[in-house]
């Protein structure tokens, strides 16, 4: 009933002796929102560049999308969609050149990319700044520009990699709701985050620890499995244990 | 004075746990010194030449033989008629052709002066310039050794610097040159990127906000690459000495010196660039494009400044580099003292107190 | 020890801080809360006499950071927002370095950053760039406190870095305050304003209110409810769409709801959302959190 659109088996990432990824198994279904949580150095930015084809992985089975991790990465970036907090838009660019320039990447026609520029633009009622420059934008503006501008080519995932750092807590909340919507339209969505509160809103979490997924489950199973009132204590008491056998 | 040494041993260990800028600093320069010397002299030797000989008395033929014997030209043919010469170029091989005028050695006699012209293949025009250099150089050389001090007005305006390199071996033209670039790049960029590079990382921050005081931070950065220059210089001169035969006729201790006064000015040039880039990539571009193309192109290291347009000319006035290739030349191939190039030597101090002066204004005790 | 007097800079057309002024006592744990583009780092560059404030006077332990920056470089701490050590080093190599850079030796001032550099002190032959975050941290704090400072300046340290090391560094904190030492912090995080003694709670270049966390909380007097059911986001939609309601916004598993009227009653939400037709509703009325608040005054600047 559920299609996964992400299937992970036995996920292993290799530097030289060090193991960042062991045997991650895990699968993302359609039009879920998948919170990817984990401590610093625990392998999420590892896992997640290799879900993106940025980076192969030492061993395991992985389909992203319906298309395989070794051998179709070029079609798994046509089919993803990426925004970070650190990277997203030109600053020296205007909106629309913003654009343009993502659906020029992505191949959209000429006539597709009008289109669904002056759809994205109104959405965001923006059609009188599309000549701005994003420099002169709010934070909050760029960040829902970033993440529409990422869904342009129509992605089936969009990867999200602490898309709130740093944003104000009105913003930020903002933003999730064009998460919820992104996920009502059938997107699946992948995010690190780390605000605890975040991991609340996602449909499932994982919580990678030291290289492996320690937890998996809805943020309401977790909290009963570990005895925690909120996510931030599953996180703790997780983390706390890995530190404790280390 | 413990916080100066703290800061040298820090850059130390930067400079010597990166790869790269261990390559900058000794691979680069030993590999552009053996590179362009190899390359210059082979490009140079056993050049063709045709000589039409209209007079053919004794002056002519000593003329040709030292020519000859100079190991850069191969006679291919004596030529007839004026109509050969074109004919001759056109074959391509014969790069050079002499002329000299009918009559050669009593006109030298009676009216103390004779023609002779030379006709340089200028299709590669730096290997034409430097053939007719070379020739007019080893004519001069002639004249000055059979007819004493007299001056003779000749066609070709004597190159001034031949009269004293008489093997003209190519590479002692170019040592000088090398070594100028080789410091320059080395003290100047490599401090302007160390410099730069912590701004990038946010380490200058932290330095600014310590009780270093601006010229402690500067001769920090300062003190190891002089170090590591001398060296350089030390090794470029050796391998010039030892592998291309280059002769160092002057001071050991005058040239040392003053390549020091050289790196000195180059080093706060490079801080000079790193008050005004804020990035290592900035830094790096001014250095290559403010520094390193003027002191190949306009500091008469490839092309003598006598033949580049009168604004160039008037502009390598303000290159470093002119200056110190000059006091090298004199010091290594002339083997002239301090007296020779006093002026030199001051205009390069004028220029590090100045920029010195510039940096340590402009260098921020702020972040603005 | 601190004191800031109405203080402004602008870059070119922005104004990063506007008319800024606070003080912070000797001894005390001093919070900058707010997002980023808040101007917490301009104001924190200003105090440690990097940057020169366009207008207003600011001192630190007495001397004016602009005429007297030389003495107060030597007596404060800071850790800028960025990583900042030199990643080429060791750890040991680096702490060596700041410990001449301030003329002193290690073991001088050993007792002071005794507790923090032991964690990571079976790692001194590392580069700092091979260190993990929570690692690179404390050896920042480490390097920062080398000279003994009597102010310690700290920009974002926590940002950026997971919930763990987070928690580990305030602990750290409270233990430096114990010894004295007036701390200045700041962060986006809402929730580690309750770990400092006051807060400036900052946004847009100006303080919205100076106060301890818990008095911030007690003073606002709105009423606020918290919701949820089986379909949150119906929920917020549906909540959002009555006119009885001011603002709604996800925290957590919950929505908290700002009711237009001060008086309304959980019970008369429930039973508005029971007419939507949600199914196992929890409504009841809270106190406020310092985000709550933070929200609310951020609103009323608008």
């Amino acid at each position: 009933m559920k299609t996964p659109v992400i299937s992970v088996k036995n996920l292993v990432k290799k530097f030289g002796s060090f193991v960042a990824n062991d045997h991650l198994t895990f699968d993302v279904y359609r039009g879920e929102i998948f919170g990817f949580l984990g401590a610093n150095g625990a392998g999420k930015t590892t896992a997640m560049r290799i879900l993106c084809g940025l980076s192969a992985p030492t061993s395991g089975e992985l389909m992203v999308g319906g298309y395989d991790v070794y051998s179709q990465t070029e079609q798994i970036k046509r089919n993803i969609g990426y925004m970070s907090q650190k990277f997203s838009l030109y600053e020296d660019m205007t909106i629309a050149e913003n654009i343009r320039f993502y659906g020029g990447i992505y191949g959209l026609s000429v006539k597709e990319r009008k289109a669904k520029e002056e759809v994205l633009l109104s959405k965001l009622s923006l059609q009188g700044e599309r000549d701005k420059l994003i420099a002169s934008l709010p934070l909050g503006w760029k960040q829902k520009l970033a993440f529409s501008v990422a869904l342009l080519h129509d992605p089936q995932i969009i990867f999200l990699d602490e898309p709130t750092g740093g944003v104000d807590p009105i913003t930020r909340r903002q933003f999730w709701d064009f998460i919820y919507e992104a996920s009502a339209d059938g997107k699946t969505i992948f995010v690190t985050t780390h605000y605890m509160d975040e991991a609340e809103y996602c449909d499932r979490v994982s919580i990678m620890v030291d290289g492996r997924i320690a937890a998996l489950d809805t943020p309401e199973k977790l909290k009963k499995q570990f005895e925690a009132a909120d996510m931030n204590e599953v996180f703790l008491k997780l983390a706390r244990k890995a530190k404790a056998t280390e | 004075m413990n916080r100066f040494w703290g800061f040298v041993k820090k850059e130390f260990y930067h400079i010597f746990r990166d790869a790269r800028t261990m390559i900058i600093l000794f691979g680069i320069p030993i590999a552009q010194l053996l590179l362009f010397g190899t390359v210059i002299t082979n490009e140079i030797k056993d050049a063709h030449i045709a000589i039409y000989d209209q007079s053919k008395d004794e002056v002519t033929q000593e003329i040709t033989t030292k020519l000859l014997s100079s190991g850069y030209f191969v006679l291919d043919q004596y030529l007839e008629s004026t109509a050969d010469i074109e004919a001759i170029f056109k074959k391509g091989k014969v790069r050079e052709v002499l002329v000299f005028e009918a009559g050669f050695a009593q006109s030298l006699e009676k009216e103390g002066k004779a023609k002779v012209q030379v006709i340089a293949d200028a299709s590669d025009p730096n290997v034409g310039k430097l053939l007719a250099n070379y020739t007019s150089g080893i004519i001069n050389d002639y004249m000055l050794k059979e007819m004493g001090e007299m001056q003779l007005p000749m066609q070709i305006k004597p190159e001034v610097r031949m009269y004293y390199n008489e093997g003209l071996e190519s590479v002692h033209m170019f040592v000088p040159g090398i070594m100028a670039m080789i410091l320059m790049l080395i003290s100047a960029m490599m401090t302007s990127i160390s410099i730069t590079r912590e701004k990038e990382l946010g380490t200058m921050e932290i330095l600014l906000v310590s009780p270093l005081r601006p010229v402690q931070i500067i001769l920090g950065k300062v003190a190891p690459y002089l170090g590591l220059s001398i060296i350089n210089a030390v090794v470029i001169l050796l391998i010039g000495h030892w592998v291309f035969g280059v002769p160092i006729a002057g001071s050991w201790v005058l040239l040392m010196l003053e390549s020091i006064l050289f790196i000195l000015m180059a080093l706060c040039l490079g801080i000079l660039i790193s008050t005004m880039a804020k990035t290592q990539m900035v830094a790096m571009f001014i250095s290559m494009i403010a520094l390193m193309l003027p002191t190949i192109l306009l500091s008469g290291f490839i092309f003598p400044i006598e033949n580049m347009p009168v604004p160039l000319q008037i502009l390598s006035h303000a290159m470093p580099p002119r200056w110190f290739i000059v006091i090298l030349k004199n010091i290594m191939l002339k083997g002239t003292g301090l007296l020779y190039v006093w002026k030199e030597t001051l205009i390069l101090l004028g220029m590090a107190v100045l920029f010195t002066a510039i940096a340590v204004k402009k260098f921020k005790t702020r972040l603005e | 020890m601190i004191k800031v007097e109405s203080i402004s800079k602008s870059y070119q057309a922005t104004k990063a801080l506007n008319r800024i002024s606070f003080e912070v006592t000797q001894g005390e744990l001093f919070g900058l809360i707010g997002p980023d583009g808040a101007g917490k780092t301009s104001l924190m560059r200003i105090l440690m006499t990097l940057l020169v404030p366009d207008e207003g006077k600011a001192s630190m332990s007495g001397l004016d950071v602009v005429r007297d920056y030389k003495q107060i470089r030597q007596l404060v701490g800071y850790m800028p927002g960025r990583f900042s050590l030199y990643q080429d080093l060791s750890v040991e190599e680096n702490l060596e370095f700041f410990a001449t850079v301030f003329g002193i030796t290690i073991a001088e001032n050993y007792e002071l950053i005794k507790d923090i550099y032991v964690q990571i002190e079976p790692f001194k032959k590392r580069l700092a760039g091979k260190l993990s975050g929570g690692m690179k941290q404390k050896l920042a704090l480490s390097c920062a406190l080398i000279h003994k400072p009597e102010i310690l300046v700290l920009d974002e340290p926590t940002t950026g870095v997971d919930a763990v090391s987070r928690k580990e560094f305030w602990e750290m904190l409270k233990k430096l305050q114990q010894q004295g030492i007036t701390i200045l912090v700041s962060t986006p995080y809402m929730d580690e304003a309750s770990l400092c003694d006051r807060v400036a709670l900052m946004q847009k270049g100006e303080v919205m209110e100076i106060d301890s966390p818990a008095r911030i909380v007690e003073n606002y007097t709105r009423t606020l409810l918290a919701a949820r059911s089986d379909n949150m986001n119906r929920l917020i939609q549906d909540v959002r769409n009555w006119d009885e309601v001011e603002s709604a916004y996800a925290f957590g598993q919950f929505i908290h709801v700002t009711p237009k009227r001060n008086e309304m009653e959980a019970v008369e939400l429930e039973k508005f959302l029971m007419t939507q037709k949600h199914e196992k509703l929890q409504v009841n009325e809270i106190s406020p959190g310092i985000e709550d608040v933070f929200m609310a005054l951020m609103k009323e600047k608008e």
